[in-house]
């Protein structure tokens, strides 16, 4: 009988990280950005069916990026979640708290002990009343939550873009002004310029009544632009 | 979906696709009702009563009293019977009225939890098709002596018209194209929409035979409410075309209710 080589634990660990982290900077990014009525969600996406932000619950939304089939698996476990527990107790129960810890202890799990670490990352967006009851959680691909403010961006250029919106966000813009921001900040990031259907962008907006999120179509995105 | 997710989520093990009512039962959550032999003759579950729809020219009203009875005495004066089902449709319930309202319940959150999952709205077949499994499944109660009968009406996107469905307590599915009417008033209010109803009517005339069906049938049947003018208990009623589901609010149906009881105040 053969004895298994060592491999020291910080070893293994560094190797999924490094390897996770490579699939996710092959995907392209994705930013949200508070404006005064809500959240707007921008991604790069030249796919009109695989869509990379969802829908959770009234007030809540999802965003993946890297491998399509692990965060589409995320993003239906998280809706059964929501559903789940809104039809148990009430609507105003289903918290993007708990559901961001949900999906950060799976992600923890699922890098720790299955063959291959998930390459993705992700993001939940609640809209409260008022921006100070607004969250933005971001999870890493190793289970790591993040609760950021006003602007975050996940993905590949996740730093070059957070640089770049840090320079110029300002609080209480309009949708308007906030996907103007938004695709702006791509831009420069990527450095050449992301034509009207290249774009998915949706919004958790506070004056669409009770189910608040609303996809924004390339003719919205155009016209905010010009 | 063959993934089993670990630790925190839901785990998609039985396979619900975007059914809801399957995620329910795969965590054995489904609302059930257990009886002993010979419970039922002893249980008094308050009822719903009157409810009733018509086609319009755009689309589809749908009304519903107020009272909810429990044998000769009432139980509560300000029920709901007519709820939204989803954006484009509605549901009205008649029967046992603790069941019936988890049944809306249910309804409601399946429609929504497919329409999340897949990124479009069931058809309105499929939303009447599913319905007539929920009634279907309440049969056991039946025997109990706890019947629900829905009616269901929608805007089919896809044809441009409202439809209007009715169902039977073996979950029977049947497409009307006029009116219907179900509960214990039921019968009084389709005769008095039978001798009113035209399939022209625009949506104010087709609100109001809607609400006089209602009062119509309040004159006869004790079980339904009629204009409470004194409590300021109307009707409920909607409207459903090609805009969607709009809640009637409640200042139009007392305007109607009172032009229709001659209270000009």
């Amino acid at each position: 009988m053969t004895l298994p080589y060592y491999v020291p634990p910080e070893q293994l660990m560094k190797d999924r990280a490094e390897f996770a982290q490579k699939g996710i900077a092959k995907g392209r990014s994705i930013i949200a950005v508070e404006y005064a009525d809500g959240v707007l969600m921008l991604a790069e996406n030249s796919s009109r069916a695989l869509n990379k932000i969802g829908e959770i619950y009234d007030r809540m939304a999802f965003a993946g990026v890297g491998k399509y089939n692990e965060f589409e698996a995320l993003r239906v476990a998280g809706i059964r979640h929501a559903d789940l527990k809104g039809y148990s107790y009430g609507r105003s129960d289903v918290a993007a708290k708990s559901l961001a810890n949900a999906y950060s202890q799976t992600l923890a799990a699922v890098f720790t002990e299955s063959v291959k670490p998930y390459e993705i990352e992700i993001l939940i967006v609640e809209v409260g009343d008022d921006a100070a009851a607004t969250s933005l959680f971001r999870v890493r691909y190793d289970g790591t939550l993040v609760d950021e403010e006003g602007y975050c961006a996940i993905g590949g250029q996740q730093d070059e873009l957070t640089e770049k919106m840090k320079a110029g966000y300002e609080a209480g813009m309009d949708l308007r002004a906030a996907l103007r921001f938004a695709a702006e900040a791509f831009e420069a990031v990527e450095d050449r310029v992301i034509g009207p259907d290249e774009w998915e962008a949706a919004v958790l907006d506070r004056t669409n009544g009770r189910r608040m999120f609303r996809r924004v179509d390339a003719a919205e995105i155009t016209a905010a632009r010009n | 979906m063959s993934l089993d997710l670990p630790a925190g989520l839901p785990s998609n093990r039985p396979a619900p696709d975007a059914s809801f009512l399957e995620l329910l039962r795969s965590h054995n959550l489904q609302p059930t009702w257990e009886f002993g032999p010979g419970d039922a003759q002893t249980l008094r579950a308050p009822e719903a009563t009157t409810i009733l729809a018509l086609r319009y020219a755009d689309g589809v009203v749908m009304v519903g009293d107020r009272r909810a009875t429990e044998g000769h005495t009432i139980a509560h004066r300000r029920m709901q019977k007519v709820y939204p089902a989803d954006g484009f449709s509605a549901v009205a319930i008649a029967g046992t009225a603790g069941l019936a309202m988890e049944m809306v319940k249910l309804f409601q959150t399946e429609l929504e939890h497919y329409e999340k999952l897949e990124g479009t709205r069931l058809s309105l077949e499929g939303k009447a098709t599913h319905l007539a499994r929920m009634v279907r499944q309440q049969l056991p109660m039946v025997f109990q002596g706890l019947v629900v009968v829905p009616l269901f009406c929608g805007y089919d996107e896809s044809e441009s018209v409202g439809r209007l469905y009715t169902y039977d307590v073996v979950g029977g599915r049947y497409e009307e194209d006029d009116y219907a009417a179900s509960g214990s008033g039921g019968r009084e209010a389709k005769a008095y929409l039978r001798s009113v109803y035209r399939d022209d009517l625009n949506e104010e005339d087709a609100l109001t035979q809607g609400i006089a069906a209602i009062a119509a049938a309040a004159e006869q049947d004790t079980a339904t409410g009629g204009p409470d003018l004194r409590r300021e208990i109307y009707s409920t009623a909607v409207v459903v075309n090609r805009d969607g589901y709009t809640e009637i609010s409640e200042e139009r149906v007392a305007a109607l209710s009172r032009d229709l009881v001659g209270d000009s105040e």
